[in-house]
């Protein structure tokens, strides 16, 4: 709890044969790439990040292989979700062990201080985990990439979905942080575009484990949706004891803003049943994350990866293929800009672009719950309901309010 | 702030009932292993958590649900603590507190780690036997059937315990014993025994409170370190060692929760601990205790 858990896992994915092949003006702060996955290890959502967003990473190193001609190591860090143990790990890694990029970062709060040092610093900053859209409004970064999805994103796929379905009057348990409030705002803003009404908010402290209270408060507001402006294990607990205080049963309708495939594995089909949510990636897509999904479950107790994870292999590799072009990694900024003119293309959200203000631009999906008798085996668990153009899966530029953009 | 209806608040208040029953039954586990043996039990929430688990074990594994589990995971989780006392604690009588709460906070991040590792950290779920499932509609509030038999139940065995310590013959016994082990002793009573048992029985009320909480909340390794501290709070605003401080306690602040949670949702972390601050400035040995 509270010991910082600073493993240093130096996985020496490259050997050192190849490096005399490398050109001559190559330049490599320390001899070697440091990639540093900062996590919740040990936390409410470690299950969604943790030490599988450390395994995506090497995976991401294993395949690249030994184009960059130096050897490419990894460290992780827990940060147990609080911006200060974050922020100290981050510096350190930088000043003085001498980490290169910054991967993963789940929890918004601690995503937003982690922006700020790389900025300063002028390193790399590759976020999967975290989710505020303000990583690429006012608060975005010459320094950040938003790879998997952001609140906007998700406020979109969902909350437009449920609006159109019926659901015109809201009510939201909201995550009292951050990603909780940027979540609730964006939704909110969808809802009130649809036509619809946002009857009320309770802001619940993160990690609650009884939400009996707050779901009273929300079956008085007579809304005809709860919307869980939360994530992980929060949200599961929510799901968990709306079941049992009758909240679905007596005509109120969940809205998960932000549900993995882990949580939906954790709540069992039976509980989880019907849920919409949207994510930008799902294990059985296609061929593609078929493959890569098996061979990463085979490496983490038959677990398939969450949209984080895989977002955190797909980021790196796209980071890997910059440098192998900018023949350097001391540079930030240039390497940013490089993977912003490279397009991407990886196996497991196919071709895309990363925009001038860091955002990652690809499909994202709105997928439903299968019941357990829909479910052909372990981990099936969703159905496309559809597949939202990646035009329209993020926030366009230009409403973004980033000093990036030029108007 | 002030335009909740008096029937919502009803219904706050019982769900306040409801986590006081929790936090009455940890404390009191927490109170008795404190007061008779005064070593400081930081591995209760563990404990807890292993409860829960041996609860999902028995469904899993051996196919026993709900009421098998509400007999044989205290057992189980006894019969650890008494394995536990009789091998690490006992080396650490006459020692100060402090020895006591490192080593059970060390063994609490111990187990909850290899849980963790084994079992990730969203859960397992288990579901609410179906005798108790369903609920009923009281007109302010729904009240899930669950709810309704962990407050009664938690009461019975809170009023039980205290009863047995308070008013038979074995308590007065287990109170003289910390009183004067020495003395006991001369009577032909077996202390070590006692005390081993003690613990163990103060353990197993953990595991019980584990079993009860595993239909509400997720199986996760993570449910004991949650409430561990809340329930320590909880143990402090009674009185460190009082018994019906511990159970009236529980059941207050669980109270005063729920209230919070209505008029300030956002501080209903912090509510409990400030009590503690002010209980502990005005009243140092806590609300039941006695000042030494």
């Amino acid at each position: 709890m509270a010991t910082t858990r600073l493993t240093a896992l130096a996985v020496l994915a490259v050997s050192m044969v190849g490096a005399w092949a490398g050109p001559a003006s190559a330049q490599w702060t320390g001899n070697m790439v440091k990639i540093g996955v900062l996590s919740d290890m040990s936390s409410l959502y470690a299950d969604i990040t943790g030490p599988g967003s450390v395994l995506a990473a090497r995976m991401a190193v294993e395949d690249f292989g030994g184009k960059l001609g130096v050897p490419v190591a990894i460290v992780s860090a827990d940060h147990q979700n609080k911006p200060d143990v974050g922020s100290n790990i981050v510096r350190q890694w930088i000043d003085r062990d001498g980490v290169d990029v910054i991967v993963d970062v789940p929890t918004s709060s601690v995503a937003l201080a982690v922006n700020e040092i790389v900025r300063e610093k002028n390193k790399v900053f590759l976020v999967s985990g975290a989710a505020t859209s303000d990583l690429t409004g006012p608060k975005c970064s010459p320094n950040t990439v938003h790879w998997t999805y952001d609140t906007w994103a998700l406020a979109h796929g969902t909350g437009s979905a449920v609006v159109k379905a019926g659901g015109d009057t809201w009510f939201f348990l909201t995550a009292d942080y951050a990603f909780g409030h940027a979540l609730e705002r964006d939704t909110s803003e969808v809802v009130k575009a649809s036509g619809g009404k946002v009857l009320g908010a309770v802001r619940h402290p993160l990690n609650t484990s009884d939400f009996s209270s707050f779901l009273l408060q929300a079956q008085a507001s007579k809304a005809k949706i709860i919307g869980l402006a939360n994530a992980g294990g929060d949200t599961i607990n929510s799901i968990k004891q709306a079941a049992e205080f009758g909240v679905v049963k007596g005509g109120q309708k969940l809205a998960g803003l932000l549900v993995f495939i882990t949580d939906v594995h954790s709540l069992g089909l039976r509980t989880a049943q019907g849920l919409l949510l949207t994510e930008s990636f799902y294990w059985d897509l296609n061929d593609q994350t078929r493959a890569w999904s098996k061979r990463f479950a085979a490496k983490h107790d038959g677990k398939m990866p969450s949209m984080v994870q895989a977002g955190v292999y797909a980021a790196v590799t796209h980071y890997l293929k910059a440098l192998a072009q900018t023949k350097s990694d001391e540079d930030g900024k240039a390497i940013v800009d490089k993977m912003k003119a490279l397009p991407t293309d990886d196996p497991l959200f196919g071709k895309g672009t990363i925009r001038v203000d860091g955002r990652k631009i690809h499909p994202t999906y709105l997928f439903e719950v299968k019941s357990p008798d829909q479910t052909k085996g372990s981990w099936d668990y969703y159905k496309l309901v559809h597949a939202i153009p990646a035009a329209e899966a993020f926030r366009p530029l230009d409403q973004g309010g980033c000093p990036l953009v030029k108007k | 702030m002030f335009r909740i209806p008096p029937q919502a608040l009803f219904g706050q208040l019982l769900l306040g009932l409801i986590n006081g029953a929790f936090y009455a039954l940890l404390s009191l586990g927490l109170a008795v292993i404190f007061g008779l043996l005064n070593i400081v039990n930081f591995a209760h929430g563990a404990f807890y958590m292993m409860g829960a688990f041996v609860a999902w074990f028995l469904l899993q594994y051996a196919g026993l649900g709900y009421w098998w589990a509400l007999l044989i995971a205290p057992m189980a989780v006894g019969i650890l603590g008494l394995v536990l006392e009789r091998t690490l604690l006992r080396r650490l009588q006459g020692l100060d507190h402090l020895y006591g709460l490192l080593l059970t906070f060390g063994l609490a991040l111990v187990v909850q780690g290899l849980f963790q590792n084994q079992y990730g950290s969203s859960g397992q779920p288990y579901d609410i036997p179906p005798a108790l499932a369903g609920g009923r509609n009281l007109g302010f509030m729904f009240l899930p059937n669950y709810r309704a038999w962990v407050v009664l139940f938690s009461l019975a065995v809170c009023l039980g315990t205290w009863f047995v310590i308070e008013r038979t013959k074995l308590g007065a016994y287990l109170r003289a014993a910390t009183e004067n082990a020495t003395l006991v002793r001369a009577f032909g009573v077996d202390v070590p025994r006692l005390i081993t048992l003690t613990y163990g029985f103060g353990v197993a009320l953990a595991g019980l409170a584990g079993v009860l909480a595993a239909p509400i909340f997720q199986v996760s390794p993570l449910m004991g370190a949650n409430l561990i501290i809340v329930v320590f709070a909880v143990v402090v605003v009674g009185g460190m060692g009082s018994i019906l401080g511990a159970i009236v306690t529980g059941f207050l602040l669980g109270l005063v929760e729920g209230f919070t949670k209505v008029f300030y949702p956002e501080a209903s972390n912090t509510v409990i601990f400030v009590i503690m601050a002010v209980v502990l400035v005005v009243r140092p040995a806590g609300l039941f205790g006695r000042a030494a």
